[in-house]
């Protein structure tokens, strides 16, 4: 589905945001990238996503490489950034333009309906809260039908209850679907309730220090023994637990 | 939330919940009719002059009482002399705000859009702007005679330098992220700039729009003061010539309302168009 080769990048002669890094990822697989602020997993995202150009190496999805956005991937950016004047259902339909009506309507409904915002449709995105503006935003991602959805930290401006309900909700939507999962996170447990595979960068130069696979059965309680030993090992990993 | 949601199908675990939920504000609130009360203190004021130039506290050779004024005006208007005094103003204010927004649009959203064109068009416009307008106005008659296109042209440049402000400012105040929301689902080009930058940009250039409106409004006077034989400029030299201040005044007045009106008309199509806008405004609609 998704191949990163050797991928590179440096801002200005200082900065290298990431050095070498490869990975893998699988058809239907939800991998979460973890790592402390400045470790480059946005940027390696939006290389993924077509938004910034590698330095070096390549990304490759589907077999091709990436020269911009593809339409068969998707990004819930950390903010909802609805477009303020466009309507719910408008913004929903934002990247389905070419469709015709019909087809644009009968999609944008039946994602409002899976995201719980069928009755807000006709709303201004200033009249949502948070936690319904990136619902919002999740249905807009998922109209176009990606086969890749790209996240990027983006439960992390939500209140904790919020959070967890929008992840809950989100594995109910991998569930029916089956979308290949890449998500940028620093909430560990954020990355160990969704992810088949944490991959954990360091920082300085962003590289990948150390993957881990989660084969704890779904749905996965935060509280169970096992879950908080895999977050340990990550603590660890990452290099902020003693 | 409980753990059985996850194996549930998403759609019949949450239609239901928000179905009872009311939205949080109603897209459009239901309008009271509120007693003007900015119309009282210009009210009262007109009762008090009416009142005194009745009485003759004020010499009527100079100020004329408010009924006098409005009776010159009814007499213009029965005598059919008014209206090419009306058409003409207002055709000569429209010509100048078309062409001067035209122009402030194309170079505005050039100079915001581009910052190639702005670094080399912006400082001479700047410049330009820095001229009192009423400056150009020898040169325009000199130029383009004392007709209609040296008018024109004056208004143009009043209206001009507002509206490309506006517009400059607000095409470069769109937010990157969603030019980025923008590019995540491929729009370029047009596409973009009609998706995303328009709407964007619509409240700065809007605003830039009715400023550049009042200065239409400001600049036809003093194209009609320095020549002309016909329009609410000439009324107001006209009244001066002949001593009829009630001329004066009633020309005074028609320019307020038209002003008013047409400064209205914009604001009500900026409601229209921003009723999306998230701001301490919008609330009072």
């Amino acid at each position: 589905m998704l191949r990163i080769e050797h991928l590179g990048k440096q801002f200005g002669p200082q900065v290298v945001a990431l050095q070498d890094v490869s990975l893998q990822v699988q058809p239907s697989e939800i991998v979460a990238l973890v790592g402390t602020s400045g470790c480059g997993k946005s940027t390696l995202l939006r290389i993924v996503a077509g938004l910034e150009a590698p330095g070096t190496g390549r990304v490759l999805i589907n077999g091709a490489p990436v020269v911009g956005p593809h339409p068969a991937v998707g990004f819930l950016f950390q903010e909802p950034r609805l477009l303020p004047w466009l309507t719910v259902r408008q913004n929903v339909e934002f990247g389905i333009a070419h469709l015709p009506a019909a087809e644009r309507a009968a999609r944008s409904a039946g994602a409002l309906a899976r995201v719980g915002l069928a009755d807000f449709a006709g709303a201004w995105p200033r009249q949502l809260s948070g936690g319904m503006a990136q619902r919002a935003a999740i249905a807009r991602a998922l109209v176009a039908r990606p086969n890749l959805l790209l996240l990027d930290e983006p439960f992390s401006a939500l209140d904790p209850f919020t959070k967890m309900d929008l992840q809950e909700h989100l594995l109910g939507i991998w569930a029916d679907d089956r979308h290949t999962l890449v998500l940028v996170t620093h909430d560990l447990e954020e990355a160990l309730v969704l992810a088949d595979r944490v991959v954990v960068l360091r920082s300085r130069p962003g590289r990948v220090h150390h993957t881990f696979h989660v084969d704890l059965p779904r749905p996965r309680r935060r509280t169970a023994p096992d879950f908080q030993a895999q977050k340990q090992r990550l603590l660890e990993a990452l290099g902020v637990a003693a | 939330m409980s753990d059985s949601t996850l194996t549930l199908p998403p759609l019949a675990v949450r239609t239901a919940a928000p179905a009872a939920r009311p939205l949080p504000a109603a897209p459009r609130a239901p309008r009271r009719w509120q007693w003007p009360l900015g119309a009282v203190l210009p009210l009262a004021l007109l009762a008090l002059w009416e009142i005194l130039a009745r009485t003759g506290a004020l010499p009527p050779n100079l100020l004329p009482a408010p009924s006098k004024v409005l009776g010159t005006i009814a007499e213009l208007a029965r005598t059919g002399e008014l209206w090419p005094h009306l058409g003409l103003t207002l055709a000569r204010v429209g010509a100048g705000f078309a062409l001067g927004s035209l122009a402030a649009t194309a170079l505005g959203a050039l100079t915001g859009y581009a910052p190639l064109a702005r670094r080399l068009l912006d400082p001479l416009l700047q410049g330009v702007r820095n001229i009192p307008s009423l400056a150009w106005v020898p040169l325009f008659i000199l130029w383009m005679g004392i007709y209609e296109t040296s008018k024109v042209v004056l208004i143009a440049v009043g209206v001009f330098f507002p509206v490309y402000l506006g517009l400059m400012s607000g095409v470069q105040g769109v937010d990157r992220k969603l030019v980025e929301v923008g590019r995540m689902y491929r729009l370029s080009g047009l596409a973009l700039v009609r998706r995303v930058f328009l709407p964007a940009t619509l409240p700065a250039y809007l605003v830039g729009l009715r400023n550049g409106l009042g200065l239409g409004w400001m600049f036809v006077v003093a194209a009609e003061i320095m020549g002309a034989n016909k329009g609410l400029g000439f009324l107001l030299v006209d009244g001066q010539m002949t001593g009829r201040p009630q001329t004066i005044l009633a020309s005074i007045l028609l320019f307020a309302i038209l002003g008013r009106t047409t400064d209205a008309g914009l604001a009500w199509l900026s409601r229209r168009l921003l009723r999306w806008q998230d701001t301490h405004g919008s609330e009072q609609g």
